[in-house]
Parts: structure tokens; C-alpha cells; sequence
């Protein structure tokens, strides 16, 4: 039954999961340290931040806009997450109160996008600014410790043996390809990315999904930020900088089109792996960091490449 | 296609033999970035050491992001580093890789910065509120005799460098120096682009200013571009006496710069790893081993 609902969209994604083979093989023939249970649940933990990110930056980027807050948001949401459960909130309520108000100001960018019909990369960039500014006046520019166990749970507990970032970025991935692939939601954004005229005609809310879309990459920003809280066991004023770059690398390498109307949640799931992959396999390596940079580069561009040319076939 | 997807194959591998040839490392060193002269040269200092000493040392480059360092030092243990040196990007957000590194039992060194928990053996570092103090001092007996209004360029807001040179600067002037205003303090987040920018906002709304003092040299150099063009001639003291300063300093173009050492840092980090891989027990407290400060100024420069 799971094959059934997630197969064809693995296998249309097939070109990726030969990348990944690849790296993963090329990996473990050259690093003894590479294939171990507790590396490769070590990259699962390492990529579980840009996924969540990239998840939500894919159902932006299907409705055809781009949300370049998510990694200001994260650092606010993470701040006051933080601030409230040191101010005496339970920690269960304080986190609700981050991922609540990380989807207020997505929501609050989506009604600037649908209703004042401001372009989306400017909206979105001027919350990346005003949210960082907002973070480092709440935090006064200094990390926030002393957290409760709850948050640190969060981030680096284990619950089966399966640690808990990957938990929440694995649940993500379900609701978010559920949402996508098996709701008249997943399907309006699809059909407004596609050609957003055609759509508004053929009776879509286009304005409402819109902010739906906001909302939900909010959303992700909020649960990353959780997670990024809880693996920094702090929350960092300058936490998150440079993450919506890598969020949206995450979605393209994974076969999301710019353009809007393409893309898939486990598309997204696989860029996200091959990114954090080669990332950690380097790292084991001994590849020289400035090396390392131009090889993410030219990994992205080559994954692009292998799509686009898959896709001509 | 699937020839084009071997193309692909082999690109990667191609690219991840380059790394296997430096294969067999002992020690991993994960700095906070090597985007800066200064953790360039603790590197290379390292790097020496290592040498010398006939062993292999990674260095990971965690490009001042706090959740890369993390990524980096889980990688460092997974790949069984037998000693860990750590230059954390914050004090607190290292705490949780450190843990982990503590739990696999790799003895865990700190430099430059300290980190806010967890086991570790030895932390060297200069003592940056010294420093600090020695800016302020410096800028108020010799610059300026005790009486005079001061610029002040922070760090990154939140590091525990910008923290501590920016405490020790206050303290002294609120201590000794009551005849020297600070009538502006902005961050220029150690950066020198930002630096220039930030100092000429400051010279277009402040007609007096009688030096300046900048948490690093990278900054020290942009208000210095920035006081340049603006034809007005201001003392700048630095901190870390980078290459670019202290050649400043000589030129009579900055005052002075705090000399921390980066390189003897990476040297000494190595040879106490060393001794903990030749079987010396790591300290039951953690071990302060501070690297000497000094300040470069130039005599013949009339300020």
C-alpha cells in the first residue's frame, strides 16, 4: 500500500536516487568511516534542518513565489521559543508559541503577496531583514541557554534508537507529500504554479492558497527552528543566516522548477540527502573547505543538468 | 541516459579522491571560519605542528555558522578523529557536538574560544578582556593623555571575543578614564566591508572623534578606508595584528593593533594533542594555557 501511494513519485525522481546511489557507493568504497549505521543517522540528523526548510520552500516555489525569510524567521521563532520557556511558560507552550507566531508572520507575507500583490521576493526579503532585526532587538544580540530539557530532546534526543530530528523531518515529509499529492489544496497550488490565469478561471482561490503557501514555509521555519534550538542547546541571534539559499538548492537539485507548477515533496527530500551527503562525505575526507564549496556548486548545477536532460527524453 | 548519469558518477568520484589522497588523519581541528587572516594563520600554525610532529591533522571550515559547526564536529567523530581541537563560532551553541564527542571518548581541546560546557582538557586562548583593556589604556595615556571622544566598532553582536574586547575597553575607560566619551558604538560584525560602511555613517554624524578602536583589524582597516576618503585624520587601534595591520602600523596609517598569536594558538593545540595521544591523562579541570598578548605600535609615528 505504501508503494502504491509513494512509488511513482520515487520513481519519477529516479534520476536523483541514481545520484544519491552513486554518492553513497563512491562514499563508501572511499571512506571506511562512511557507511555506518551511526553516520548515516548522523547525516539523517545534519540534514533534517534544510529538509524541513526546503519542504516548505517547495510548496512556495510550486505556487510560483520563493520565500527568502525562512532563515530570519528561524532565528526569531527560535528566540522566542526560547525566551518564553525561560520566562516561565511550560516548554510545550512556548514552542507552540514560536511555530504559532512563525506562521503569523508567514501568513502575514502571504496577505501581502495575495492581496497588496507585492512580488514575492521582495516581500520576503524584506522580512529576512526586519525578522534578523527583530531577533537581535528580542535577544539583545546574545545567544539565549540555559534551556529546558525539552528543547534539548528536541534536538538531540533519540526515540527508538531513530534520533528526534529526523522523527519531526520525516513526519514533515509525510504531511507535506500528503498535502501535496492527496488534497484539492496540493492540487491548486499545482494548477497556479502551472498558469495562475487559467487557474483563478477555472474557479481556484488563488489568493487564499497564496497565503496558505506562506504560511505553511512559516510553518517549517518554526518546527526547524525547534530542532536548530534544540541541537544548539541555545538559540542563536544570528542562527539560520544563509539557510533559505540552501533550502532552495535543496528543492531545485530535487526537481522543483523555479517557474512554479513542479516539483515534489520526496524530490525535494532526495535534494536535501544528496546536498547533506556530500556535505558529510567530504567532511570525512578531508576535502579542504574552500574545495568543498566549489564542489557543492558544481553538484548542484550537474543535478540540474541530469534532470533537465532526463526530462527531454 | 545512462551514460550521462555514469558522467555523473564519475564527476563525484573525481572529486571525492581528491580528498581520499589526505586520507589517515589523527587529529581534526574544526575552526569558525578560515575566511579571516587571523584563523588562517592558527591553521597554518596547526598545520606546522602537525608536521613536525609526524602526525595528521583535518581542518573543517565551519564558515561562522553555528549548525555547520555541529555538522562538522559529529562528522569529525564519526571518522574517529583521536583528538578534537575546537574553535567554537559561539560558546553556547558548540555545547551539544562537544557532549557528543565527550560520550565517544575523544578528548576535546578548545581554542581561541572557550565553549560554555562539556569536558575539555585544555583551552588556549589570549585573554581578550586583557586585550581590551590594553586598547583602552593604550588609546587613553598614549593617544589621547585622558581627555577625548572614541569610536568603538563591536564584533559580531553575541560572540564571546566581541563580548570580552568590548568589556575590557569599557572597564578600563569607566575605571581610569573618566576624561573619554564613547559617542558611538555599532557593529561592523568583524567584517571590513562593513566596517568602511558603518565608520562613514559614523563620520557624517559625528564632527569629533578622537580615535577609533575596532574589536578586530578586518574592521580597523574599513573605518580606516572610510576616515581616508573622508580627509580626516583619526588614530585607529586594531585587534589581532593581521598581515594588512600591522603593515598599516608601520606605515603610520592605523595606531596600533593588539597582538593576539594565532599561529603559536594552533601550535600549542597540536602539541597538547600530541601529548594526549602519546598517553598524558587530560586534566580533571579544564586547563587554561594562555597565549601572550602584545601591542604593535610604531614609535617614529606621530599621532
Amino acid at each position: 500500500m505504501l508503494w502504491a501511494r509513494f512509488g511513482p513519485s520515487l520513481l519519477s525522481r529516479y534520476g536523483l536516487l541514481w545520484a544519491l546511489g552513486f554518492l553513497i557507493l563512491a562514499l563508501s568504497l572511499l571512506s571506511p568511516y562512511f557507511l555506518s549505521t551511526a553516520n548515516l543517522l548522523n547525516v539523517l540528523r545534519q540534514v533534517s534542518i534544510n529538509a524541513i526548510l526546503a519542504l516548505g520552500m517547495t510548496v512556495v516555489i510550486l505556487k510560483g513565489g520563493i520565500d527568502l525569510s525562512v532563515g530570519s524567521l528561524l532565528a526569531l521563532a527560535g528566540a522566542l521559543a526560547a525566551g518564553f520557556a525561560l520566562s516561565g511558560f511550560p516548554p510545550p507552550l512556548a514552542m507552540g508559541l514560536g511555530v504559532g507566531i512563525a506562521v503569523a508572520l508567514g501568513t502575514l507575507q502571504g496577505l501581502l503577496v495575495a492581496y497588496a500583490g507585492l512580488p514575492p521576493f521582495i516581500v520576503t526579503l524584506a522580512g529576512l531583514t526586519a525578522f534578523r532585526g527583530l531577533t537581535l532587538v528580542y535577544t539583545d544580540g546574545r545567544p539565549i541557554t540555559g534551556l529546558p530539557d525539552p528543547f534539548l530532546f528536541l534536538g538531540n534526543g533519540t526515540l527508538l534508537g531513530i534520533p528526534v530530528p529526523v522523527m519531526v523531518m520525516l513526519s514533515f515529509l509525510l504531511l507535506t507529500h500528503f498535502l501535496l499529492q492527496n488534497t484539492a489544496l496540493g492540487r491548486y497550488l499545482y494548477a497556479i504554479g502551472g498558469n495562475e490565469e487559467a487557474a483563478r478561471l477555472s474557479g481556484v482561490p488563488v489568493a487564499r492558497i497564496k497565503v496558505f503557501a506562506y504560511a505553511y514555509s512559516g510553518l517549517a521555519a518554526g518546527l526547524a527552528a525547534l530542532v536548530l534550538t534544540g541541537r544548539l542547546n541555545s538559540a542563536q541571534p544570528t542562527a539560520g543566516t544563509g539557510f533559505e539559499l540552501d533550502a532552495i538548492a535543496a528543492a531545485v537539485v530535487g526537481g522543483t522548477s523555479l517557474a512554479g507548477g513542479r516539483g515534489t515533496a520526496w524530490g525535494t527530500f532526495l535534494g536535501a540527502l544528496i546536498i547533506g551527503v556530500l556535505n558529510n562525505g567530504m567532511n570525512l575526507l578531508n576535502v579542504s573547505s574552500f574545495y568543498q564549496l566549489i564542489a557543492k556548486g558544481a553538484v548542484i548545477v550537474l543535478a540540474l543538468l541530469v534532470d533537465r536532460l532526463v526530462r527531454r527524453r | 541516459m545512462t551514460r550521462r548519469i555514469g558522467f555523473l558518477g564519475l564527476a563525484v568520484w573525481i572529486l571525492a579522491s581528491i580528498g581520499a589522497l589526505a586520507q589517515g588523519a589523527v587529529v581534526g581541528l574544526s575552526l569558525s571560519t578560515l575566511n579571516n587572516p587571523f584563523f588562517v594563520a592558527l591553521r597554518d600554525g596547526a598545520l606546522q605542528a602537525a608536521q613536525k610532529a609526524g602526525i595528521r591533522l583535518i581542518v573543517l571550515d565551519a564558515q561562522d555558522r553555528v549548525d555547520k559547526q555541529v555538522a562538522d564536529i559529529e562528522d569529525l567523530i564519526q571518522r574517529r578523529v583521536r583528538v578534537l581541537l575546537v574553535n567554537p563560532t559561539d560558546s553556547a551553541a558548540v555545547v551539544p557536538a562537544i557532549q557528543r564527542a565527550n560520550r565517544a571518548g575523544i578528548p576535546v581541546i578548545t581554542v581561541d574560544r572557550a565553549a560554555a560546557g562539556g569536558q575539555i582538557a585544555f583551552h588556549i586562548a589570549s585573554d581578550n578582556v586583557a586585550g581590551g583593556r590594553m586598547a583602552a589604556e593604550y588609546i587613553c595615556q598614549q593617544l589621547l593623555k585622558g581627555r577625548g571622544k572614541v569610536v568603538e566598532l563591536e564584533g559580531i553582536p553575541g560572540t564571546s571575543a566581541a563580548r570580552d574586547r568590548g568589556q575590557g575597553f569599557n572597564a578600563y575607560l569607566k575605571e581610569k578614564c573618566p576624561g573619554i566619551t564613547v559617542v558611538a558604538r555599532q557593529t561592523a560584525n568583524f567584517d571590513r566591508a562593513q566596517g568602511l560602511s558603518v565608520m562613514e555613517n559614523i563620520l557624517q554624524a559625528q564632527r569629533e572623534i578622537d580615535a577609533v578602536f575596532a574589536h578586530n583589524d578586518e574592521m580597523a582597516l574599513g573605518a580606516l578606508q572610510a576616515i581616508k576618503a573622508s580627509g580626516r585624520k583619526i588614530p585607529v587601534v586594531g585587534f589581532d595584528a593581521t598581515p594588512d595591520a600591522v603593515k598599516a602600523v608601520q606605515a603610520c596609517e592605523m595606531a596600533a593593533t593588539v597582538a593576539q598569536q594565532p599561529q603559536e594558538m594552533g601550535r600549542i593545540a597540536v602539541e597538547k594533542a600530541v601529548e594526549l595521544i602519546r598517553g598524558t591523562k587530560p586534566p580533571a579541570k579544564t586547563q587554561f594555557i594562555p597565549v601572550p598578548l602584545k601591542l604593535v605600535t610604531n614609535s617614529a609615528c606621530k599621532w
